[in-house]
């Protein structure tokens, strides 16, 4: 890795924190409050692509883990990974991975309908994949129920699968970092940046 | 670094090595989801309490470290307790309870420092996904330097857009953070290779 | 002596840097131009953070395009916005992140951060939090930084656009007393009054390069 690829890792681990200190909004309509976190996750993601992205959430780990207090709420410590929803933050891990992967197939055709999909497989999907059963487990819950109790927290996560897509969009404009597979993509050379 | 939770004490639990402790925690959370007992489970959590008392951590200094956990662990044991019973109720909320008792007794205990190195050192197989392990602790000081940093700029960027009238629009928001971002970036990459930073050297 | 023979550089279709040929060896040497004029690509030249698409950039007679690392070991380079270029969480970290790089023992690494800090005023500060200095004090310590490794040319780029009076003053005075040659670009005129030699950038050329009594003279009409 270039040192540039270094700093946009730590930078985006940095920024996951700095999500966390943002205080829940609450939506019309929707009946939990949403943290800005999993939008960390979906950023990552797709600005940065897999490698990069997963490794930035990586890193945000390794601080929780020590005892950071990261998550959002002031959580942090290895609590965190026992409790209920540790699957979930576990699933950061995955989840920007798919989304990074997926963006850079989808690179050169890129669009506001596109990115929302991929982050809503990256960002819900893959995520809930992770920690529905991980809540069963280890709240002692059936996996219906863990499943149906975590459905609240879907309408605000298709509101930051949007927002994600939006910005990453409008940032692969403005200031292009992923490189699509050279198989998948001939020879579009990248916008040059200011 | 004095972040995180850590309390410091002269005390045989602060002084096992992180990972070992990190180790026993594993082994122990392993087992209570194997054998999740009631006998078990009140013998492990004596065991727990016990080790507070012999890290001497007082219940004044931990307890705010538990008010998040308790507004799990109510709503979960009343969930329990209507649909089967106080005794399954009793059982699901101890171990969860023992769990995050022992994982926080880790926290409290070891420096994050010292957490941060066993954790390398459990990551070095992943140096070949491209991460050396000599590069991580420049990754965690950079990121310790610019959490603060990105704070603010989130917070100057959401007063900028509240004087424009954007600040209810996160798009506004957003974007400009992760210009500022990226352009710092840039920037911080070349200051690093000013200063003979060697990305590829194994060292 | 660092020398420029017809250097060109082209960021996608545009001519950002065209036919330099240089030979800097001034002790004060001043950069000015507008703004895209080129400046910044030229200060990036100097010490191989850019390799120019054509010509070549010799620092003692060592290649930019060759000999990187030792070429960084001669010459420093201090940015606009010191937030940019603090690398570590604190004062000490910082300081010694260089120096860990150039792998010196521990013992003269912690001389050379002690006399750093002392020569800045910056002594209080050692385990302090590099965001809870002030703007002038994080400049110092960015300028810090890079003396600390005794480079033989400082590079600036517009050291001073962030700092107050006060501040700029402070730095204009540390600039004066540095015994190594500095290569300083600014939009600051009062900074380079007392400089050796100004070159005046204009659309990626030297259009004016003398002292600074004529150039600085030269590149105020030229702006007005
Ligand atoms: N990495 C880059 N990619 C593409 N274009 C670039 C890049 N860096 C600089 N440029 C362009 O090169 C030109 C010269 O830029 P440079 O930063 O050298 O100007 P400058 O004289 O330092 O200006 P300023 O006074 O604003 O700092 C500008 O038009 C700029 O947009
Ligand atoms: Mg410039």
């Amino acid at each position: 890795m270039k040192t540039r690829d270094l700093v946009h890792v730590a930078l985006f681990a940095a920024l996951m924190a700095a999500l966390g200190l943002l205080p829940p909004l609450a939506l019309p309509f929707i009946p939990v409050p949403i943290t800005a976190q999993t939008l960390g996750v979906m950023l990552a993601g797709s600005i940065l692509g897999a490698r990069k992205g997963f490794l930035s959430l990586l890193l945000f780990h390794l601080l929780v883990a020590a005892g950071l207090p990261l998550l959002a709420g002031g959580n942090g410590g290895l609590g965190v990974y026992v409790g209920p929803t540790g699957g979930f933050f576990v699933g950061f891990l995955p989840a920007a991975f798919l989304i990074g992967w997926l963006t850079e197939r989808a690179w050169s055709r890129l669009s506001v309908p596109l990115a929302f999909a991929i982050n809503v497989l990256g960002g819900i999907c893959v995520l809930y994949a992770v920690g529905i059963p991980w809540l069963a487990v280890v709240a002692k819950l059936p996996l219906a129920k863990a499943a149906w109790g975590s459905l609240v927290f879907v309408p605000g996560d298709c509101v930051k699968a949007a927002l994600a897509a939006s910005a990453a969009v409008t940032l692969k404009r403005a200031w292009p970092l992923i490189q699509p597979p050279r198989s998948a993509s001939p020879a579009v050379p990248p916008p040059s940046s200011t | 670094m004095s972040l995180g939770l850590y309390l410091h004490r002269v005390s045989p639990v602060h002084a096992v090595p992180a990972g070992a402790k990190m180790l026993a925690l594993l082994a122990a959370g392993t087992g209570l989801l194997l054998f999740p007992s009631l006998p078990v489970l009140s013998g492990a959590l004596v065991a727990t309490l016990g080790l507070y008392a012999l890290a001497r951590l007082r219940p004044r200094e931990v307890a705010p470290v538990f008010r998040l956990s308790a507004f799990v662990l109510v709503p979960l044991f009343a969930l329990h307790a209507l649909v089967s019973g106080w005794e399954p109720a009793l059982v699901a909320v101890l171990r969860l309870a023992v769990l995050m008792l022992l994982a926080t007794l880790v926290s409290l205990t070891t420096r994050a420092s010292d957490m941060l190195d066993a954790l390398e050192r459990a990551l070095r197989p992943l140096a070949r996904f491209g991460l050396n392990p000599a590069r991580l602790g420049l990754l965690l000081s950079l990121t310790l330097r610019f959490i603060p940093l990105l704070a603010t700029w989130l917070r100057e960027i959401q007063e900028a857009q509240r004087v424009r009238g954007l600040d209810r629009n996160p798009v506004a928001v957003l974007v400009p953070l992760l210009v500022k971002t990226l352009r710092t970036a840039d920037t911080l990459a070349d200051a690093i290779d000013a200063r003979c930073f060697d990305p590829e050297e194994p060292s | 002596m660092i020398r420029l023979h017809a250097v060109s550089h082209h960021f996608g279709e545009r001519p950002v840097l065209e036919g330099l040929d240089l030979t800097l060896s001034e002790r004060r040497i001043a950069v000015v131009g507008g703004n895209g004029s080129g400046k910044s690509t030229f200060a990036r030249l100097l010490n191989g953070l850019l390799v120019p698409e054509r010509g070549q950039v010799l620092v003692e007679g060592l290649d930019t395009r060759k000999d990187a690392r030792a070429i960084r070991r001669k010459v420093g380079f201090v940015f606009q916005n010191p937030d940019h270029q603090i690398v570590l969480p604190t004062v000490e970290e910082d300081l010694a992140f260089g120096l860990k790089n150039l792998k010196l023992p521990p013992a003269d690494i912690s001389t050379r951060v002690t006399a750093v800090l002392r020569r800045y005023g910056l002594e209080d500060f050692r385990h302090h939090p590099a965001h809870l200095l002030s703007g002038g004090q994080k400049q110092l310590l960015a300028l810090s930084s890079v003396l600390v490794m005794e480079p033989r040319y400082i590079v600036f780029d517009e050291p001073t656009t962030l700092l107050d009076l006060r501040n700029k003053r402070r730095l204009a005075q540390a600039i004066h007393e540095l015994p190594q040659t500095a290569i300083v670009v600014s939009h600051d005129l009062e900074l380079l009054r007392d400089f050796d030699r100004v070159l005046v950038f204009d659309a990626g050329r030297v259009v004016v390069d003398d002292v600074p009594s004529v150039a600085l003279d030269a590149y105020v009409r030229m702006m007005a």
